[in-house]
């Protein structure tokens, strides 16, 4: 389990993401549920102003893209930290072993397709 | 005959069976009695057998921490008129062993408080030793960790901490707040020589936010705080030391 030893070691690191991603998670993505998950499908604001071609060019900048991606990674390393330590008090011995392998390898997995995909944009 | 309230207490006696059993009391119920009040009053007039610690009947000594209706509590300073005419279960701290009847074993605790080093430490050794010496403090500098220097190591908060029932390893609430206390004071040049303790593997980051701690603290230290602030701490360390290479 030696790799488990390094991903425990890196605690320092799992835990300031999951800081990080807890103030993404309160402070920005409620946002931008609200604009994008409710206001624009809900036609508060005007369509002209977020149909897809205004987007792409929005996302197409380099600073929204590195905003998006911290926006995006941030709360998975907060989400894979929390579900990890709630289920570790589960006390199940050789789920524990995994379980840091699981969640940050899981969020570290999807780190990488959202800068592929960002980069592709 | 006048009103009464009923307590159940665990009983434990390693001499006799080993076996936890809860005897039933009835005593009067006096509005002004505190639960500490109620024992005494069970020891002296019921049964001289029964097994407590207690000593200042202040909340300042942290002697009689029991777990009352399931809750940490000091019996000292907590009423018998919060619960009547509802009965009360009073039993020995939870998450540690128990000697006799209502009375733990805390040694476990004792020797992680000892690891932590609540004692200011200089690196000349002999600042330690010279008396005449003054270090003056800013009330802003006493601000910084005044409230960790209220805690009166009662042990609620480990009777109180999931982590610390789940991993007996935990360092706790107390230890970490206390040592906390001691990196924040202007006088200390010790937090280094503490890092390895408080940021080790069963340090800070064994906690998991629940913050019973600080709901239970008689004294308000507020050792949730105190440990997140030191994981805050660890991790810019941890961060400057894996850029520097230094150790």
């Amino acid at each position: 389990m030696c790799l488990l030893k390094k991903i425990n070691a890196l605690e320092p690191l799992w835990w300031s993401l999951f800081g990080a991603g807890g103030m993404v998670a309160a402070f920005l993505l409620p946002a931008h549920i609200f604009i994008q998950g409710i206001a624009i499908p809900l036609g508060w604001v005007s369509p002209d102003m977020f149909n897809y071609s205004s987007l792409i060019g929005i996302v197409g900048n380099p600073i929204v893209k590195i905003y998006l991606f911290f926006m995006i990674i941030l709360p998975l390393y907060h989400a894979a930290h929390r579900i990890r330590l709630t289920l570790e008090d589960l006390r199940i011995e050789w789920l524990n072993h995994i379980l840091p392998l699981i969640f940050y390898g899981g969020a570290t997995g999807l780190t990488v397709v959202t800068l592929i995909v960002l980069i592709r944009i | 005959m006048g009103e009464e309230i009923t307590l159940n207490i665990t009983r434990y006696n390693p001499d006799k069976d080993g076996k936890y059993t809860t005897q039933r009391y009835s005593i009067p119920y006096k509005n002004d009695w505190s639960i500490l009040d109620a024992l005494n009053y069970v020891k002296a007039e019921l049964d001289g057998s029964l097994t407590y610690r207690w000593s200042c009947r202040m909340a300042v000594c942290g002697s009689c921490g029991m777990m009352v209706n399931g809750t940490p509590r000091l019996t000292c300073s907590t009423y018998l008129n919060e619960f009547y005419p509802k009965e009360i279960t009073i039993e020995p701290l939870a998450n540690f062993p128990v000697i006799r009847d209502l009375v733990v074993d805390i040694n476990d605790f004792m020797a992680k408080l000892k690891s932590a080093k609540p004692w200011i430490i200089r690196k000349n050794k002999r600042d330690e030793d010279d008396t005449s010496k003054e270090y003056l403090q800013t009330t802003g500098q006493m601000d910084k960790y005044y409230q960790q220097t209220l805690c009166i190591n009662c042990t609620l908060c480990y009777a109180a901490c999931p982590v610390y029932g789940l991993h007996p390893d935990f360092l706790g609430p107390a230890v970490i707040a206390l040592g906390h206390r001691y990196n924040k004071d202007s006088r200390d040049e010790g937090k280094a020589d503490r890092r390895e303790v408080l940021a080790s593997e069963h340090g800070v980051w064994k906690c998991t936010v629940v913050g019973d701690c600080t709901e239970v603290c008689p004294k308000h230290v507020d050792p949730s705080a105190a440990i997140q602030r030191t994981k805050v701490d660890s991790a810019i360390n941890w961060f400057f030391s894996f850029l520097t290479g230094r150790k």
